[in-house]
């Protein structure tokens, strides 16, 4: 199978790259919203948006997509010391974008043993938090098939995306001072490549394709997953962020928190809302007011003035006052 | 010798005729200009982050990384000369009765009738709301303003609270922004306050108009200094 160079976007991540030479998109044109730049044109066209799904129930904990991860992206995580669980890395750093993590989870239900493996990394959500609390323009956007990313030469360092982010994803580096996050591999999928993590996966635990399609393969899962027994089998595409562009088939879909502290509810924070919100619109409209107000006031109100008979009167005070210093003197 | 109560004990009078009452040693305003101008570069690098349309700021400073870099510095350093200027002002700066009488009559202020308000110490309750508004918000700066840094204290708080302090550094922020213009603007609008901070002294004629009692106070301890 190759893929149809006619297409916006790679439909799967099995496929080689196509043979025909193809412009590469997500350039500044596919762009739909960039931090601190609330005036972006509309982008002329829309592309299909894509999603990665990671089915949970097939995963075999290889981490053979975090190796492709680091691989194709050119990140050297530091080796680290065992410490007795496969996790590794200790979490998500500025050169590992991505994470499987491990959990052990004992089944009151079917007194079964359960390892919840759950691979970590960017939501790509479509109300993204980091986005919207990144003070620099441009450092992070979105594209219209819904891949967020970092461009990194607008960065500043400052850490708001962290901040922002309800899934606790990106990474500040010590060296370079940006952020770093999974980028679903823009540049791959740019020119009709799926993302290096779902090629790699033995298992196609991980898949990427158009959004919908990939619904509609999740939903097969989920069906085929109740059909053995997982009554709660169900998508985490959360809501509560609009939805995410990577997202996941659990068998407790119920309990999502199970994964490793998977937020039931992620959202961006009511606090971040109003950090970005009204605090800067008011904030800045009442420094203003109060500016230009003394502005006006300074060059049109009177002054607050000493008259020449102050002056006197001080030097009547002193002299009333000071008369101890000459009585001394004499 | 009594306490001073309205003055501190190194003001004095530079001359008689015309009267001129040192006001700040040359130390503290010093010590003021290295408060003032820092307070300037954090809020120029701060509003820089604060609003897009304002992003342009971090040109001054070489750009957004450095503008990132340099404003929680200039936050220790603000924080630590403001601190020496506290241990010199504080004691004139406590509140006093007269202080009521003044607030309370602040259309007289505004429109300048001076000669309707009580007799006042060195500051007026004006004056002494700046003082501790600035330490207060000062405070909350220098607190918020370490957990959300990002190059040194990254895991310092959870993210929870990092929000939490980011939010509460911006309106601190913006509040002490606000008592910044008021105080530059109240500076000005009082003609001949000025040269209090840039000379050290202002005339009789300003002492005896705005700050009577502190200038009675100098003017009793002339000729009994110990130093005779
Ligand atoms: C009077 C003093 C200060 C003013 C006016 C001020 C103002 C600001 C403003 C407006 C922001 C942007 C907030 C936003 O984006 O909503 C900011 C960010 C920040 N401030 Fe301050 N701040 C002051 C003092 C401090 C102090 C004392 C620290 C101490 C460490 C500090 C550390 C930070 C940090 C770390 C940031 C995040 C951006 C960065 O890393 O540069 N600030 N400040
Ligand atoms: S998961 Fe976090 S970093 Fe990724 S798009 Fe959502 S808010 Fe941004
Ligand atoms: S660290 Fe970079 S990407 Fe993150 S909020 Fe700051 S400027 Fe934006």
């Amino acid at each position: 199978m190759t893929m149809d160079p006619n297409l916006d976007s790679p439909r799967t991540a099995v496929s080689n790259p196509p043979i025909q030479p193809m412009k590469a998109n997500l350039g500044v044109g596919d762009v739909v919203r960039a931090s601190a730049m609330p005036d972006l044109p509309k982008p002329e066209r829309q592309l299909t948006p894509v999603a990665k799904l990671i089915d949970v129930s097939k995963c075999i904990g290889c981490k053979a997509c975090q190796s492709a991860c680091a691989e194709w992206n050119d990140t050297v995580p530091e080796i680290e010391h065992n410490v007795g669980m496969f996790e590794n890395p200790h979490d998500l750093t500025p050169d590992m974008f991505t994470l499987m993590r491990f959990s052990e989870f004992d089944n009151p239900q079917t007194g079964e043993f359960e390892w919840l493996i759950r691979k970590d990394g960017c939501m790509h959500c479509e109300d993204p938090g980091c986005l919207k609390a990144c003070p620099a323009p441009g450092a992070i956007v979105q594209y219209s098939n819904g891949i967020v990313d970092f461009i990194h030469e607008n960065c500043i360092g400052c850490g708001y995306c962290v901040t922002g982010c309800p899934f606790n994803v990106p990474r500040v580096s010590k060296t370079d001072h940006k952020s770093y996050k999974c980028t679903l591999c823009s540049d791959r999928v740019a020119v009709g490549q799926g993302p290096a993590c779902a090629k790699a996966c033995p298992t196609q635990a991980i898949v990427f394709g158009a959004k919908e399609d990939m619904i509609e393969h999740a939903n097969m899962r989920v069906a085929d997953l109740k059909s053995r027994g997982y009554e709660n089998a169900g998508i985490y595409d959360p809501e509560g962020v609009g939805g995410t562009h990577v997202f996941y088939v659990l068998h407790h879909a119920d309990q999502p928190e199970l994964y490793s502290g998977l937020p039931a509810n992620p959202q961006i924070s009511p606090v971040v809302r109003g950090w970005k919100g009204v605090t800067k619109t008011i904030g800045l409209a009442v420094i203003g007011a109060a500016a230009v107000g003394s502005v006006l006031h300074g060059l049109f109100a009177r002054a607050n003035r000493v008259s020449a008979e102050e002056e006197r009167e001080a030097e009547h005070l002193v002299e009333t006052t000071v008369p101890v210093k000459g009585e001394e003197a004499s | 010798m009594t306490k001073p109560l309205y003055s501190e004990k190194g003001d004095h009078l530079e001359s008689t005729a015309p009267v001129r009452v040192s006001r700040y040693r040359g130390y503290t305003r010093a010590n003021h200009w290295v408060t003032a101008l820092s307070l300037i570069v954090l809020l120029l690098s701060g509003l820089a982050l604060f609003h897009p349309s304002l992003y342009f700021l971090t040109g001054l400073f070489g750009g957004g990384q450095n503008t990132r870099w340099l404003h929680p510095f200039v936050g220790i350093l603000l924080f630590f000369s403001f601190f020496v200027l506290f241990a010199q002002l504080w004691k004139l700066n406590l509140p006093r009765p007269e202080d009521r009488t003044w607030v309370s009559q602040i259309g007289d202020v505004m429109k300048g009738n001076e000669e309707r308000l009580p007799e006042l110490g060195k500051y007026n309750a004006g004056q002494k709301g700046v003082f501790w508004g600035m330490s207060i918000l000062i405070l909350v700066l220098i607190g918020s303003g370490v957990m959300i840094w990002e190059q040194y204290f990254p895991d310092l708080v959870s993210i929870p609270v990092r929000r939490w302090a980011v939010l509460v550094h911006s309106l601190a922020a913006v509040a002490i922004i606000l008592v910044f213009i008021m105080h530059v603007y109240a500076a000005i609008w009082t003609r001949g306050t000025i040269s209090a901070m840039t000379r050290g002294s202002v005339t009789g004629g300003w002492a005896f108009r705005h700050h009577r009692k502190w200038l009675r106070e100098v003017a009793g301890r002339e000729g009994r200094d110990p130093a005779e």
